[in-house]
């Protein structure tokens, strides 16, 4: 786990230098989204913040791990769902029996053992690939939620073994209202995306695309394949699982192993594909994208037909969409909608084109 | 003893409707390579249109038909739309494609013709009957002779015709398979058109057995283990590692399930199939994979 908490500042300064433009540093770009994010309360109502933007968050954190390792390292996996769900088992496990530690740090612990469980199911990945390394993902899908529904343990033996959040607070302050958990998910996901954005121009980075683009070339050049995807497992379960305790402790408030099924791991892969594989930027893209997306097809429908389409039918046609773009965004332009914006911004031309570099420096 | 034998049969003939399903997914990977994430959609698209066909008043041979050339249409239009622009994309690309096809054809099917449960009646009683010491449902009988006599059409297909020729030669090598001058895109449509058969097959047994809804998109889920047991590329392989899908996971949920408390027939398969990868990935009969550099 050495490559998460690998110093921060002085690569990305590093990397500015290099770059020669003090403007558009990753981790800057970051900030400022998230103080613009920090003020958004101002002006958007409680709707908006529990149904829009807390999921938003989350999901485009649960992008971000799916996307370290698939995007990154080329290792495809359904299991997101599972890990999203060790990580919030977890975490609500060490805030029910260790009361003493701060949120924080439960939340951590949660992320540390939902990596654990990663590793023990990334392990099959060095002897195989592709779709076999699907299967064996799948296999945690559904051992692990099969596991939280079957032993009341892990959910402290409540009727239907369902989970609440237990009282959220951090430094006598209580997170439990839509404004304290929206921080503390915008806080969480801002200082995870700075951290992802070093690791995957970190050395650390640079093995796992090395591993995507050719294993065998890698190990030649002397890049320790087996550890860096097992690496690459610890560091995207990580994510996974403290995505799931915000999914569940900021988001839902209340939650079952069901919530974190195959459709949640299909859902977070529609992120990646969407908003780009390869591409940190890219997962906020797409998790605004199909969050917004149904929203909007109801409004328009809504205002267009009334009430004449029920909403069984908009769902299918709302599947539809979701299903001709994906396979329109793999034939036109595979690296995401991402990619899509940088090309338009390209051709505008008023953007200066360093952020270009910038972005392409990560693409495949 | 015979409540032993009755598991493991049953287990067994429910493995062959797993290998129905699975028998889809090896002749689309045999031929072009692609996982289709898309062959559970495909089995609800051609069940949905049987039962509501039938639902109309049509004949069970009209109905079949009809149902046919829907099944048909999707391959040439899935061959055109999808597949043509994405030759020579990652393997990873195709199957996530045709994870977005399966959308498209699960909300496309329910959209046109509801999403609600049908029940779909094949003339076949589903009640057990008695062989010898043991009970034995008619409809998974029914199910293994059509597996039988659809591996027995399909293995003629490949050895006897020109196009079951091209198509080996396509699965053994495509470069030279081109060279030769065998049409790779027709060949995909008339792959992806039989396997649409397959799943009509597979759609009415499973309907017949569950009723035709959403859920029958699920029985990917169940196949995936299969494949990975029998080997991807094996359409025998894809009936060996049903029965041994099916048996075991049957046995574990009666032996199993009460030292762990539950159902545990949700991953078994999945368990087993994993066992399988550690020791021989390339599954029972599947070909080995050479990777070249």
């Amino acid at each position: 786990m050495s490559s998460v908490t690998e110093p921060t500042l002085p690569l990305s300064a590093i990397s500015a230098r290099r770059f020669g433009d003090l403007h558009w540093t990753p981790a800057r770009a970051v900030l400022i989204g998230a103080i613009a994010l920090a003020f958004l309360p101002l002006f958007a109502g409680e709707y908006w913040l529990n149904a829009v933007l807390i999921p938003f968050l989350v999901m485009s954190l649960a992008g971000i791990g799916l996307n370290l390792l698939m995007g990154y390292t080329g290792l495809a996996s359904l299991g997101t769902g599972a890990f999203m769900a060790v990580g919030t088992y977890a975490t609500y496990n060490f805030l029910l029996r260790v009361p003493e530690l701060p949120l924080p740090i439960s939340l951590v612990f949660g992320g540390l053992i939902a990596a654990g469980a990663g590793v023990v199911f990334g392990l099959p990945s060095l002897r195989i690939k592709g779709f076999y390394l699907l299967a064996t993902t799948l296999a945690a899908q559904f051992f692990l939620e099969w596991l939280f529904n079957q032993y009341g343990w892990f959910s402290n033996y409540s009727t239907s073994n369902s989970i609440s959040a237990p009282r959220l607070a951090f430094l006598g302050r209580d997170l439990t209202g839509p404004l304290g958990r929206y921080y503390l998910t915008l806080a969480t996901a801002a200082l995870l995306t700075i951290v992802a954005i070093n690791i995957v121009r970190s050395q650390t980075g640079r093995n796992w695309m090395a591993i995507r683009d050719m294993d065998t070339a890698a190990a030649v050049i002397g890049i320790p394949v087996a550890a860096n995807k097992l690496l690459a497992f610890a560091v995207s379960s990580f994510y996974c699982g403290i995505a799931g305790a915000l999914w569940a402790f900021a988001y839902l408030g209340t939650v079952d192993a069901r919530s974190f099924n195959l459709d949640r791991s299909f859902q977070v892969m529609f992120v990646i594909i969407i908003g780009g594989m390869g591409s940190i930027a890219g997962n906020f893209v797409g998790a605004a994208f199909i969050l917004l997306l149904p929203i909007l097809i109801d409004h328009l429908a809504g205002s267009a037909f009334g009430n004449l389409i029920e909403a069984g039918q908009l769902e299918n046609l709302q599947k539809v969409l979701f299903g001709g773009l994906i396979i329109y965004l793999l034939i036109k332009e595979p690296a995401g909608l991402t990619a899509l914006f940088g090309t338009l911004r390209r051709k505008l031309g008023f953007l200066p084109r360093r952020a270009d570099a910038l972005a392409h420096s990560s693409d495949q | 003893m015979s409540f032993f034998l009755e598991t493991l049969v049953g287990g067994l003939l429910a493995g062959v409707m797993y290998a129905l399903v699975a028998i889809g997914f090896v002749l689309i990977y045999k031929a072009s390579g692609v996982f289709n994430f898309a062959q559970g959609a495909m089995v609800l698209c051609a069940a949905l249109t049987f039962v509501t066909l039938r639902e109309q008043g049509l004949s069970f041979l009209t109905a079949l038909a009809i149902a046919l050339v829907v099944m048909v249409a999707l391959a040439i239009v899935v061959e055109r739309i999808v597949l043509r622009p994405l030759i020579n994309r990652p393997p990873l690309t195709l199957f996530m494609a045709t994870l977005g096809l399966s959308f498209v054809i699960e909300g496309l099917s329910q959209f046109l013709m509801g999403a609600s449960v049908h029940e779909l009646d094949l003339g076949i009683v589903d009640v057990p009957i008695r062989i010898g010491p043991i009970l034995i449902s008619q409809l998974d009988l029914a199910a293994a002779a059509s597996a039988g006599v659809l591996v027995l059409a399909l293995s003629l297909l490949f050895s006897r015709t020109r196009i079951g020729i091209s198509l080996r030669a396509i699965a053994d090598d495509p470069q030279a398979a081109l060279s030769i001058g065998i049409r790779l895109p027709s060949l995909w449509r008339i792959v992806w058109g039989v396997a649409g058969v397959v799943s009509i097959v597979a759609g009415l047994l499973w309907g017949a057995r569950q009723g035709v809804q959403f859920a029958l998109t699920l029985v990917v889920l169940k196949a995936l283990p299969v494949l990975i047991v029998g080997g991807f590329t094996s359409i025998g392989g894809a009936i060996a590692g049903g029965f041994i899908i099916g048996a075991s996971e049957s046995l574990a949920e009666i032996y199993l399930s009460p030292l762990l408390g539950g159902s545990v027939s949700n991953w078994f398969a999945y368990a087993v199939a994993l066992v399988f990868l550690l020791i021989r990935p390339s599954g029972l009969f599947g070909e080995k994979a050479v990777e070249r550099v």
